[in-house]
């Protein structure tokens, strides 16, 4: 199994992002994260997916997903050469005693506090998957009240685009 | 005996030896402009899209959701629609036509159940790479997600057994949406495209634009081959020592089967046809080894075996054919050319990845091929030859009194008249009509191959003879098939539409019996459907009654001797439609015969009999 980030340029219409995720469930494919919005063009989603796959079904996944006609391009973002971001909002639990504590750990990490009560500090930070596995590792032995995450967000280093998405809106849309 | 109620009607299609090729998109007329439009009513749309699409034929069945539709559908000249008895004999009779004029099929239902009974085509569709459009009623847009009555997400159920699908939000969209669908459903790997129309958007007025501009930035079909892959393949066929003509279904969709004849004789390869591709190469030619697969003759499955170079065209390497994929052809190298990128690799991996239509890649190759003459393929022919010697297609008489399957099958064959159109249900009489009728031109042989619908041969026949009126079409079904989808003989005899239909009653459901034959100790579980007449079982249902009350002429074959007489009865009536319950015995066996899950070199001749590959040495 290795995993593998695609960015996958889609036209903005009603059901696109089902068909994805259909395809992915019906051909056994195994979706880890999935993040979607709107592109510098408003006709023009992109969704990041993060796939899970045996040897040699990457290929597979790409092929099924270009044939479904609200797909416009597909790209494998990979580590080195693109940047990939998560974003991570925790509830951790800090009283009086261990508010400095936590304070100073989510600093090592970048990360803003943005919701503050007697007992919990709530903390918002961006990172690559490892960075916030790191982050809440040393978060958990003060207690993590709850956290949600988001999908994986990529995109190529460099000056080029992945296309230039002009060539995809017809005239008349 | 009824009359017809309406004479025949002239097909839509003149006669033709052979299935047209999908059309060619014709060049573009200048976009319509919204000035000059026509308002029309969503329903008027839809209608006089389908004439500027040169619709002949609609299969269908009113009901609330799509009502409005069929109020100008009564009005148009040029549109015909055809009243059929289930949504599912639409699909299947859109399949039909579409298999055998190589146009796009059409068939239209409301929504809820009568979309839902439309999936089963729809899926049949998708497997086989039939072209066709389905157009849906939908409950009205203020209702959709209410669980309204005869509300069904069709779009959503399909979804995954579509090549694409629509749910129009505006009456405006609906030309350029039904453009769309029915050049994505022939262009391309053809498939099942479903087109979704609220009730209230049938009623809408918009104006009608025509031609509309195409909104598909998505969908770039590759046609043309890469000219280095087929170089490379022409390459390794003309050094290949064991090379083997691997044909599906995608050379008779892409009409290349005078290009495919051309290069099997410039190279002199055998060639093998599968399920799909029966038809596309003569059976009557030297080089043809027959079918392949689970049931192919010795011959192919032993070629595929020992291949050096498999020149896959338009094939998916299914199941069916490989058995235990890791020991398939384990010595070729592989060139594969489909038209779906998607299929190259999926399965087996492949040397030489062509991706392209078929006819083109062919033709490619030819033009590529250096030919450095046949003396290398003696030997493989040698092998080959004595394999046909000692393995041909056969059958043994069964010691039951009754006729043997086989030989109705074989004596439909004979007797048939020039360039029939024959369909299929799923079993065993398929595998036998596969093997026993000989196919020389392409789009003669329609079945369902990779969904294997049950209930397949008797609409799908519908759509066909009423596609190519001038044909004779002959539906060869099971007892089992034949009660899942015989309603629609209503249909014909009511439409004109004067199928021939043989049911091969064995009183049973044959291939899962074959299967409790020799998997199960002969455990006979649900499989004895009592339409026989043997040990005291009731015939129920008795087919000639039921034909004639579905206004068919009915006949019966219970003996041997009788076989011949009643076929030529059959084949002299033009009329109407006719059934011929052919009482055939029940232990009759589809060999050859790869079981299940096991490698193709443990193909059995008949039951026990393994072939003997003596000259494994010397290849």
């Amino acid at each position: 199994m290795s995993t593998h980030t695609l960015s996958v340029l889609v036209e903005n219409k009603p059901g696109v992002l089902a068909r994805v995720a259909a395809l992915f469930s019906r051909r056994g494919f195994n979706i880890d994260s999935l993040a979607v919005g709107e592109t510098e063009h408003p006709g023009v989603s992109r969704i990041t997916i993060v796939v899970g796959v045996e040897a040699g079904s990457l290929e597979q996944v790409t092929k099924q997903l270009n044939k479904l006609i609200h797909v416009l391009k597909i790209v494998e973002l990979e580590a080195g050469s693109s940047v990939q971001r998560e974003l991570l909002l925790v509830k951790v639990r800090a009283d009086a005693a261990t508010r400095g504590q936590v304070i100073a750990a989510a600093e090592l990490f970048k990360a803003r506090s943005v919701d503050v009560t007697p007992d919990t500090v709530t903390f918002e930070v961006t990172g690559n998957s490892d960075k916030i596995e790191a982050f809440l590792e040393v978060l958990e032995p003060f207690g993590i009240k709850e956290l949600v995450q988001s999908g994986t967000v990529a995109l190529g280093r460099g000056a080029k685009s992945m296309a230039s998405l002009s060539r995809y809106v017809s005239p008349n849309s | 005996m009824s009359t017809p109620v309406k004479a025949p009607k002239p097909g839509p299609q003149a006669a033709k030896a052979q299935p047209a090729r999908p059309k060619a998109p014709r060049p573009a007329p200048p976009i319509g402009t919204p000035a000059a439009a026509p308002v029309l009513t969503g329903a008027q749309a839809v209608v006089r899209a389908l004439e500027e699409l040169e619709v002949e034929a609609v299969f269908g069945i009113p009901g609330g959701a799509i009502l409005p539709a069929y109020d100008p559908l009564l009005d148009s000249e040029q549109v015909r629609h055809v009243l059929v008895r289930h949504e599912q004999g639409a699909g299947h009779a859109a399949q039909g036509y579409a298999l055998a004029t190589g146009r796009v099929g059409v068939c239209m239902a409301t929504s809820g159940p009568g979309a839902t009974n439309l999936v089963t085509p729809i899926a049949d569709a998708h497997m086989d790479s039939v072209p066709i459009v389905a157009i849906t009623g939908q409950v009205a847009s203020s209702a959709i997600g209410t669980d309204a009555f005869q509300e069904a997400d069709i779009c959503g159920i399909t979804m995954p057994i579509t090549k694409h699908s629509y749910l129009i939000t505006d009456a405006a969209d609906i030309p350029r949406v039904m453009a769309e669908a029915f050049h994505v459903a022939s262009t391309g790997r053809p498939g099942p495209v479903l087109v979704d129309i609220p009730k209230d958007i049938l009623n809408a007025r918009a104006p009608f634009v025509w031609p509309p501009r195409m909104d598909l930035p998505g969908y770039r079909p590759t046609t043309q081959p890469h000219g280095k892959q087929i170089r490379e393949a022409a390459a390794l066929i003309a050094e290949a020592k064991r090379p083997v003509l691997y044909v599906g279904g995608g050379v008779v969709k892409s009409g290349a089967h005078a290009e495919l004849l051309e290069l099997a004789e410039l190279t002199g390869a055998p060639v093998i046809t599968t399920l799909m591709a029966r038809g596309a190469f003569p059976d009557s030619h030297p080089q043809h080894l027959g079918m392949p697969g689970m049931h192919g003759t010795v011959p192919a499955v032993h070629a595929l075996q020992k291949s050096d170079l498999l020149v896959s065209l338009g094939a998916r390497f299914d199941d069916r054919v490989t058995g235990k994929l890791d020991s398939f052809a384990p010595d070729a190298k592989v060139v594969h050319v489909d038209i779906d990128p998607a299929e190259i690799g999926k399965n087996r991996e492949a040397d030489v990845p062509i991706v392209g239509d078929c006819k083109a890649a062919i033709s490619a190759m030819i033009e590529a091929y250096g030919d450095p003459g046949k003396d290398r393929l003696k030997t493989w022919w040698e092998t080959l030859d004595d394999l046909r010697g000692r393995y041909p297609l056969g059958y043994t008489d069964i010691d039951d009194g009754l006729t043997a399957p086989q030989y109705v099958i074989e004596r439909l064959g004979a007797l048939a008249p020039e360039d029939t159109i024959w369909t299929t249900g799923v079993g065993q009489h398929q595998m036998w009509a596969s093997q026993f009728i000989k196919y020389e031109a392409p789009g003669t042989f329609l079945n369902s191959g990779g969904l294997g619908t049950m209930g397949f041969a008797v609409p799908a026949a519908m759509g066909a003879k009423l596609g190519q009126m001038d044909r004779t079409v002959w539906a060869i079904d099971g007892d089992g098939c034949f009660q899942m989808t015989n309603q629609e003989l209503a249909t014909c005899a009511i439409e004109g539409i004067p199928i021939k239909v043989a049911v091969i009653n064995n009183g049973n459901l044959g291939m899962v019996r074959q299967w409790q034959t020799l998997f199960y100790d002969k455990r006979y579980s649900q499989t004895n459907l009592s339409t026989h007449h043997s040990e005291g079982s009731p015939r129920i249902p008795d087919f000639v009654k039921l034909a004639e009350a579905l206004g068919c002429v009915g006949l019966r074959a219970e003996t041997v001797d009788e076989v011949d007489a009643i076929i030529e009865q059959a084949n002299a009536i033009n009329d109407r439609p006719v059934v011929v319950d052919f009482t055939v015995g029940p232990d009759a066996m589809v060999w050859p015969m790869v079981p299940a899950g096991v490698s193709n070199d443990e193909i059995l001749y008949a039951r026990d009999v393994r072939p003997t590959f003596d000259d494994e040495e010397q290849i």
